[in-house]
């Protein structure tokens, strides 16, 4: 172990809503004080009660309404009725930004041409290939970076000057090597989901705490206990922050490859739209990349929900 | 443990260091440092804080190796650290049975867990835990495997003193009915001397005076003799006049 790489291990701030109130009154009126007989300055007290205990306010009962169906969602939805709004009213041309409603019909009528659904296969297919590849070198990978120092010396270097290329840049050499076909399209994808995973694992790896480490080897237990009760569980955090990197990345790395040289799938899709000037299919593609990307990092919380219910900063969840 | 050699060992129980040397830099820690324990003896090291007793702890429990002299201790140890270092990803049994293997590993881990008086605690997680529960816990996972010696280095520090009252309880409870020498670090005379069968005082390296303690059970509560002993550790610490 020469030396860990503090890498893009992005700590996830919860914002939990505290649930205690805090009312800060402003403490009984100036008195006399006995001891000096002169006029003592009110102290601010504050009060803790029970959350359900407290008069709920005006205010706050109007916060909670607003937060509490949604969620995460508000703000988006907020933004889709101010669209629907705009483009209903004429601000927004057809050509700029259709109606929501308008790109939903699109997709609607798409589907059923027979147009949507092969194309979504298609990318969904590129997806999970590239995704299944690039997720399993990143993990054999950053297994064995993580708990060999000669695993680290042979594959640190070359991941780090992976990291630095953008995943845009590559996509003209891979052509030229692998021509226009689909392995180029899956090779992106799995190079995208590859290199987070490889650098958030090794990291995780090497971040375990190294008293529990000690802990384990005076407990008798052997380096296999050793690696699957201490070392992946304790790397299970990293590793989900990788994951979600790679979902995302593998994303970027469809939608790089389909907008150049395809003749299938949601890239291709959008292309064509924009050569015919259709805004709407153009809308129907990106919508469809969104909600690919929010069901991705949707499961990768559904996951760290099921596996890190451990942790103190889940209880709330 | 590849470093650890095979010589004739020189003891049948309990644990002993010879001449032990530990540097860090130029700093000698331990400075040819001669110990014994004979089995089934509880013996308390009391030194201020930093003067090495959690170095000659690790030596013992084969966590670093002696820069010189010998150590030789049973294969069979454990160690109960200051913090409870509990895996939070295990519930409370699987992070007893963690050195344990066998068919029976779960049963002797309820059993180790009941001992410690936390029958029912299985599927707690560390976080739900209190303190002296989670270090019971950590207790229960060093006594499950049945070592020959314990080494516990300040496990009630961090606690309140009347949680430490019920481990003291509970450590006399224990040494009877698993009968392994103890070595017990700790900085707190009054600990010392409600669990020790022999109090090790430690200055500058070594192993500086050592006090048997023959007390009964109620003599350690309070008698002149206990004030005598507690005077005398004091006064080997350098507090003598201080308290």
């Amino acid at each position: 172990m020469t030396e860990t790489n503090p890498d893009p291990l992005i700590a996830e701030a919860k914002f939990g809503q505290a649930d205690f109130s805090a009312e800060t009154t402003a403490g009984p009126a100036p008195t006399l004080s006995p001891a000096t007989g002169a006029l003592a300055p009110a102290r601010a007290r504050e009060v803790f009660v029970a959350a359900g205990a407290r008069r709920a306010s005006a205010f706050s009962r109007w916060r909670r309404r607003l937060s509490w169906p949604l969620g995460i969602y508000t703000t988006p939805v907020v933004i889709l009725i101010i669209w629907e709004i705009l483009a209903e009213a004429g601000v927004l041309g057809p050509t700029v930004a259709p109606a929501p409603t308008a790109i939903a019909r699109t997709a609607a009528q798409l589907w059923r041409q027979g147009v949507l659904g092969p194309d979504l296969a298609i990318s969904l297919r590129r997806a999970a290939i590239g995704l299944a590849l690039g997720l399993s070198i990143g993990i054999v990978m950053g297994v064995i970076g993580g708990l060999l120092s000669s695993g680290e010396h042979v594959f640190n270097g070359v991941v780090q000057i992976f990291n630095t290329i953008p995943i845009l840049a590559i996509l003209p050499l891979f052509i030229v090597w692998f021509g226009i076909g689909e392995l180029p399209k899956v090779l992106i994808i799995a190079f995208g989901a590859f290199v987070p995973m490889y650098l958030n694992l090794f990291a995780a790896i090497r971040g375990i705490d190294q008293r529990l480490v000690e802990m384990a080897r005076t407990t008798g237990a052997g380096r296999w206990r050793l690696v699957t009760r201490v070392i992946f569980p304790g790397a299970m955090p990293g590793f989900l922050v990788g994951l979600r990197f790679s979902l995302a990345y593998s994303i970027l790395g469809l939608v790089a490859a389909e907008t150049v040289n395809a003749n299938s799938g949601i890239g291709f899709l959008i292309t064509n739209g924009q050569t015919y000037l259709q805004t709407t299919q153009v809308f129907v593609g990106l919508v469809i990349y969104a909600i690919l990307g929010l069901l991705a990092d949707q499961f990768v919380r559904l996951l760290q929900r099921v596996l890190l219910q451990w942790r103190p900063s889940y209880e709330a969840s | 443990m590849s470093t650890a050699s095979v010589t004739p060992a020189r003891q049948q129980a309990g644990a002993l260091a010879e001449g032990a040397v530990r540097r860090f830099g130029d700093r000698v820690v331990l400075d040819h440092l001669d110990l014994t324990i004979a089995g089934e003896e509880l013996v308390v090291l009391l030194g201020p804080s930093g003067c090495g007793k959690t170095t000659l702890l690790r030596l013992l429990a084969g966590l670093d190796r002696p820069d010189g002299g010998t150590v030789e201790v049973p294969a069979r140890r454990a160690v109960v650290f200051q913090g409870d270092r509990l895996l939070p990803w295990q519930r409370a049994l699987p992070n007893v049975t963690l050195g344990l293997h066998g068919p029976d590993a779960g049963q002797r881990a309820r059993d180790a867990l009941a001992a410690v008086g936390l029958a029912g605690r299985e599927r707690a997680w560390p976080k739900e835990l209190s303190g002296g529960e989670a270090q019971r816990v950590a207790l229960a996972r060093a006594l499950v495997s049945r070592p020959e010696l314990v080494l516990l280095d300040e496990p009630f520090a961090a606690l309140d003193a009347i949680t430490r009252r019920r481990m003291h309880g509970l450590v006399r409870a224990l040494r009877r009915q698993y009968r392994a020498a103890m070595l017990l670090v700790t900085h707190d005379v009054d600990e010392a001397i409600a669990l020790a069968d022999r109090i090790v005082v430690m200055s500058q390296g070594r192993i500086d005076r050592s006090h048997p303690v023959t007390l009964s059970a109620a003599d350690r509560e309070a008698s002149v003799s206990r004030e005598d002993l507690r005077a005398a550790l004091l006064a080997d610490l350098g507090l003598a006049n201080q308290h």
